[in-house]
């Protein structure tokens, strides 16, 4: 096996693009921003529940994509549940510059976690828009946009 | 300029069409550790050494401006880049040099027939006709110009095999029809459409024809005169040229009755505030300095397609296009999309449960360069129910062993995804 092809398609991601989590409509639901990336067709919708601290207490999301898309929109729900939405903002900031290749997971200082198997994206740059589209639309649904493209 | 051709100084007795790969120097480099199969030969084809060298030899010899200096390096780039209108004339057969129209590419070329023909001719109510599996190119123009003018866009159904309905659009005629737009060769499914049956249904009724040729003149020949279309587009690049040029084909008595494309240098006689006289054909559609190099590399590829012969072309290609069909075939999950009994040597394709762009990824980083996505058709790939697709494309100088590369990364693909 090539090790760049094993390397950005780990288990962890290969599992969450088959058994995607958090995939469903919420309603009721606080906020909801639809993501689009024309290029690829690529479209998310995300659905966001915050509550009076300015916690998420619930985010969910459905859509339709390729595996590094939807990988990374499953595994970022379960990492900004119960999180404030100044340390989302701060986390998607770091996601992006990381897939940009601008933040070094391995010996810069972050808080990406498991987020950091994203990383071999920087390598390939018609697949980073993949990987931050979802972040792209919750950040959008927390700002009170209702749509995104990444185009 | 000196023609280095490998295919040509060793295709003294035997045909041996498998050695012209030597000449086409990109496909000798690695990706990702691994060497080149270049399978997106319907996104852009890669440039013979004879292409790259009378491209750079303009450059280093002779670069000034055409049509315009009393001066050697002037004469002498005028020649060469009529020299390759020449060429590219005897290439498609069109009658006379007057009727091949330098553009920037067969987008460009279709843009010229709308914004002359089209703007001229079609007004509110009148019809144009264009099929489904048109590439954005050959319906975006169309539908900017429907809603200018108020006029009406119709579209020729397809089959789930990706062939053109041919009754449906025998009757889809009216008096108020101005035109019909057709793609030549799908640059999604390879479909080779019946182009000379199109225009002579169209004749018919009266109807000009323009015909897409952006992924027909590589693979097989084209006669002008035989299709009897009013209308040839296509591009330079598709035909291992340079990017940034093309031509538009169009019929003598069609184009002097035409009014000019853009305003400005060599496209005129005569300037006075007060009145412009257009320059004759081809030039009064070709404002401005033209992408001379470009052209001059056209010309070239032309010729080098000549070398070679279509025959031969058309037979490796079909082998290819037979072998990958077959060996696809066999991979779990994957179904081809594009069944037309008339086939250029495209294969797209579908994989169950793996998305096309993550196929992407994965051929890539296994050195196998294929297209992935709509393949800018979109209302095509809406008509076939698929999102998008893997489109493996092939050219004169593929080999088996480059379809046996893509077989394995497929092979790999569903492995990891399983």
């Amino acid at each position: 096996m090539n090790d760049k092809t094993s390397q950005l398609y780990q288990q962890v991601l290969l599992d969450h693009n088959k058994t995607p989590r958090n995939y469903r409509v919420l309603d009721p639901s606080d906020h909801e921003a639809l993501g689009h990336n024309p290029l690829c067709g690529d479209k998310y919708k995300i659905f966001v529940n915050i509550d009076e601290n300015d916690t998420v207490t619930d985010v969910t999301f459905v859509g339709e994509g390729c595996a590094i898309s939807k990988a990374s929109a499953s595994m970022m729900t379960t990492v900004v549940k119960g999180k404030q939405v100044s340390e989302i903002e701060a986390l998607f900031h770091q996601f992006h510059d990381m897939a940009q290749g601008k933040l070094d997971p391995e010996t810069e200082p972050n808080d990406l976690g498991r987020l950091k198997i994203f990383a071999g994206v920087r390598n390939l740059p018609a697949r980073v828009k993949c990987a931050t589209l979802s972040w792209h639309t919750l950040h959008a649904a927390l700002e009170g946009q209702e749509k995104v493209t990444t185009e | 300029m000196t023609d280095t051709s490998t295919y040509l100084k060793q295709r003294t007795n035997s045909v041996d069409i498998d050695l012209c790969r030597d000449d086409f120097p990109v496909l000798r480099r690695e990706v990702h550790g691994k060497p080149l199969a270049y399978l997106d030969n319907a996104a852009s084809s890669q440039m013979p050494e004879s292409v790259i060298e009378a491209y750079t030899e303009y450059h280093r010899r002779c670069h000034s401006n055409v049509h315009r200096g009393v001066h050697l390096l002037s004469q002498e780039a005028t020649e060469a880049m009529e020299n390759a209108r020449e060429t590219i004339r005897g290439l498609i057969n069109a009658r006379n040099n007057k009727e091949i129209i330098f553009t920037s590419g067969t987008t460009d070329a279709i843009n010229l027939v709308m914004q002359t023909y089209g703007r001229s001719r079609i007004g509110e109510g009148d019809e144009i006709i264009i099929s489904t599996m048109e590439h954005h190119s050959n319906i975006v123009p169309w539908r900017m110009l429907c809603d200018e003018k108020k006029a009406v866009l119709k579209v020729v159904p397809v089959s789930d095999d990706g062939e053109l309905d041919l009754e449906a659009y025998a009757s889809m005629f009216s008096d108020r029809t101005k035109l019909v737009g057709i793609v030549h060769v799908s640059n999604t499914l390879g479909t080779i459409n019946p182009v000379a049956e199109v225009t002579r249904i169209a004749h018919d009724h009266d109807v000009p024809v323009l015909v897409d040729g952006a992924q027909a003149v590589s693979h097989m020949p084209v006669d002008v005169q035989q299709i009897d279309c009013d209308f040839y587009a296509t591009s330079g690049h598709k035909m291992y040229g340079p990017t940034g040029i093309g031509i538009l084909y169009g019929k003598e008595e069609m184009l002097k009755t035409l009014p000019p494309y853009r305003g400005g240098g060599d496209m005129i006689l005569s300037v006075s505030f007060e009145e412009v006289l257009f320059n004759d054909l081809p030039y009064k559609f070709e404002a401005g300095t033209p992408n001379i190099s470009g052209a001059i590399g056209m010309g070239k590829a032309a010729e080098y397609i000549r070398s070679v012969g279509y025959e031969n072309i058309h037979q490796k290609e079909q082998d290819l296009l037979r072998y990958a069909t077959e060996q696809l075939s066999a991979v779990d999950g994957l179904r081809i999309i594009g069944r037309a009994a008339e086939k250029s040597s495209v294969v797209s394709f579908v994989m169950e449960d793996i998305h096309p762009h993550d196929i992407g990824t994965i051929l890539d980083l296994e050195g196998v360069a294929v297209r992935t996505g709509h393949h800018c058709t979109q209302p095509l790939m809406e008509r076939l129910g698929v999102v998008a697709t893997t489109r493996a494309s092939m050219a004169m100088y593929n080999r088996k062993e480059e379809i046996d590369q893509l077989t394995a990364a497929l092979h790999k693909a569903v492995e990891i995804f399983r």
